[in-house]
């Protein structure tokens, strides 16, 4: 009977296993956590550190981060030895603790941050100590839809001129078309940047950011409000060969750069410009974003994982992956528009080396453009209460959409909740 | 030896409640009293979260939110229910086939049914308002529209009515039949037949859905989580509409990492469904009559 019950136990305990290394587990295994293998990017880089490390296990456990899992183990003390994450997360895990200072590990690898691109580096950089190494790096292109612009006459489309643009969206809107989609909330730190605030260090209720809400709300507000644009663009097949650049649903919009790489594979036929967004004086401006490996707080194997995040994020490694992703494209006839890495270097020689756009109207045009806005991309910085700071700018910019306050009102809550957010990370 | 094997029949659920429900209570409970960020030891703060929750502008709405959307749901499973169950009373031989036609959609998984209804629900493209444009209706913006989010939710959810449906129809076949005869003969009409007869004979089933339904109702969850928060996408524009008291007090724990609020929301809200089945079990000895009772 007592062994029954002995093993009873076992099975129950077995089945509630964390997502760090098992305690069976030689010291040679590695786990990792947010991490996939889609594509040769992931591919043929985790090979890289395989033939390198033969006597390691890999061991990827697939499927997107997720933070409740992840500050569970943390906090059960059974963390995975690497975790990988969007860069703007990591500021509060780092003020939190749960990630710790790569500052050793870097340095005992020799690793060179300036190869970083510096956005990057900065949102994984919480009180002058790296927690993190970037990994890609995406940012926000301008995409004009030519035949739509051309049949409504309009022959340039900047967001320089603000009231230009009003002008011009008010030309092209008609119902069950987009003229132009601010993509606010989510945009809101591009065109708050664009009137000259960063939004993170500065109020929310700043009056530039409060103008910035004002101008994009009203953009939707000529197109037919909210509930329509809303329920309209939520119809687009965004990753399909009808998207709505192809079937002219959509004037114009800012966009993540990866979106470029859509349009060229599903529609490469599609006549589209790609722009830089700009300021309020015309300069070329926009927001990187990315992930980032890290390590954890308690995982079993420091140096290990050390070795595998600076290998990952190489310049060799990320030239080897590309040139995998291009033949493996290649083998499929279709073009490879380059790999943004995050890491300057890699970025250099893989569009130097590999880029291979095959011809592909929009990669050409485009790809030249992003990789020249690397270099003047700003990121949020990191804040021990990113989430709750999103959320408070996300709900302001939604209760204008809808109708229930006024841009003063919103942002004014909005900073009064963010105030609050900060002092409970601050008191903790 | 009869006493031991009962207890030894019973000890697995009786490990169960200990380990997976009255434990974790217990430990909610004392965590509500304290600051705990997951990471670092939880901090006593005696009664400063259940002040807080008093205070807080969202609890308000998501409170609002939930009791919207309860009493509209309600009474709209409770109607329709029992409108099907007619119906599949009357259904003959076939009533095998369509009870299990109306039971079929409870078996879909909510996250699946959610992403079905955000297409369905589209105000500018979607088939309800399709359906409701045959008879010359401009359908809202269900998903988009603060104002017909939870209308919208609520039609959603007489999806799973089929479960509620056939508890009816197992209540109704209970009806004696000579009651429906005598009332026949007197000449009553079908109303009076239903308000004077199915109504009472049913009426303890009626309760244990209401109930059933109410608890449900201040719980959703899952379906609204995926439509309005899940994914990123979704994140924008109607986040307050769809606020649910379980999704505010979701975001609280496993957003902003404060489970000592967590904790205390939840028990803010079983203080609520604790009033409100308590209110329904008063109204109960009033309306409700079973089998074998007096009058």
């Amino acid at each position: 009977m007592r062994w029954l019950l002995v093993g009873l136990v076992v099975v129950v305990l077995g089945g509630c296993g964390g997502v760090g290394a098992r305690p069976a587990d030689g010291p040679n295994v590695l786990v990792t956590m947010g991490f996939g293998l889609p594509d040769e990017h992931a591919t043929a880089r985790v090979a890289v550190f395989r033939s390198a490390n033969p006597g390691v296990d890999v061991r990827i456990n697939e499927g997107a981060f997720d933070e409740q899992q992840f500050l569970s183990a943390v906090a059960a003390g059974d963390p995975p030895d690497l975790v990988y994450a969007e860069r703007r997360k990591l500021g509060s895990y780092a003020a939190r603790g749960a990630v710790v200072s790569l500052d050793d590990c870097v340095r005992a690898h020799g690793v060179d941050l300036g190869a970083f691109r510096e956005a990057a580096l900065r949102q994984v950089t919480h009180d002058g100590q790296v927690y993190g190494l970037p990994d890609f790096a995406t940012v926000r292109v301008l995409i004009l839809n030519n035949p739509v612009l051309r049949a409504a006459g309009v022959e340039s489309l900047s967001t320089a001129d603000w009231a230009g643009l009003a002008d011009t969206t008010a030309l092209l809107a008609r119902p069950r078309h987009i003229a132009f989609d601010p993509k606010v909330p989510e945009f809101l730190p591009l065109w708050a940047k664009a009137n000259g605030v960063d939004i993170v260090g500065s109020r929310l209720d700043d009056p530039r950011v409060v103008e910035a809400v004002r101008f994009t709300t009203d953009l939707v507000r000529r197109q037919g409000g909210w509930a329509s644009f809303k329920a309209l663009r939520d119809t687009f097949d965004q990753f399909g060969a009808q998207n709505a650049f192809v079937t002219g649903q959509v004037a114009a919009m800012p966009m993540e750069s990866w979106y470029l790489n859509t349009l060229a594979t599903n529609s490469p036929d599609v006549d589209v410009t790609i722009a830089p967004f700009t300021d309020r004086r015309g300069e070329p401006l926009t927001e990187s974003s990315g992930q980032a490996w890290a390590i954890p707080k308690g995982a079993r194997h420091p140096e290990l994982a050390c070795r595998f995040l600076v290998t990952m994020t190489a310049a060799d490694t990320w030239v080897t992956a590309a040139t995998a992703r291009r033949d493996a494209l290649a083998a499929k006839g279709r073009p490879y528009g380059g790999t943004f890495t995050g890491n300057r270097v890699a970025d250099e020689r893989i569009f130097r080396d590999v880029f291979d756009p095959k011809g592909n109207r929009i990669l050409e045009r485009a790809v030249p453009q992003v990789l020249a806005l690397q270099d003047k991309a700003f990121a949020l910085p990191p804040s021990p209460a990113a989430s709750e700071l999103v959320r408070a700018w996300e709900g302001g910019v939604n209760r204008v959409l809808t109708g229930r306050q006024s841009p003063e009102e919103a942002m004014a809550q909005a900073q009064r909740e963010a105030e609050k957010a900060l002092r409970r990370v601050g008191s903790r | 030896m009869k006493g031991r094997a009962g207890w030894l029949f019973l000890l697995p659920w009786i490990v169960g409640f200990l380990a997976f429900t009255a434990g974790p209570m217990v430990f909610s409970l004392w965590l509500s009293l304290h600051h705990y960020d997951m990471l670092k030891p939880p901090q006593y703060i005696g009664l400063d979260n259940y002040r807080e929750a008093l205070t807080d502008e969202r609890v308000g709405t998501a409170l609002g939110n939930t009791l919207f959307f309860t009493a509209l749901h309600v009474p709209a499973q409770v109607v329709l229910a029992l409108a099907l169950a007619g119906l599949l009373r009357r259904a003959g031989r076939a009533a095998g086939f369509f009870r299990t036609v109306v039971y079929l959609p409870v078996m879909t998984p909510p996250v699946a049914l959610a992403a079905l209804f955000l297409l369905l629900l589209n105000g500018q493209h979607g088939a309800i308002n399709a359906f409701l444009g045959w008879f010359g209706f401009t359908g809202p913006n269900w998903t988009t529209d603060p104002v017909w989010i939870k209308p919208g939710l609520v039609v959603m959810s007489l999806w799973t009515v089929g479960s509620t449906a056939v508890l009816y129809l197992a209540a109704l076949t209970r009806v004696p039949l000579e009651r429906y005869e005598a009332a026949r003969l007197d000449g009553a009409s079908a109303w009076r037949q239903f308000w004077h007869i199915t109504l009472p004979g049913i009426s303890g089933t009626v309760y244990f859905t209401v109930v059933v339904n109410t608890i449900a109702s201040l719980q959703v969850f899952t379906e609204a989580y995926t439509m309005f928060f899940g994914a990123r996408g979704q994140q924008s524009g109607e986040g307050d509409a769809a606020l649910f008291y379980v999704i505010h007090l979701f975001r609280e724990a496993f957003e902003s990492l404060r489970m000592g609020y967590a904790s205390a929301l939840a028990w803010g809200l079983f203080v609520v469904i604790a009033l409100v089945t308590a209110v329904q079990v008063r109204l109960s000895r009033r309306y409700v009559h079973y089998e074998g009772e007096q009058g």
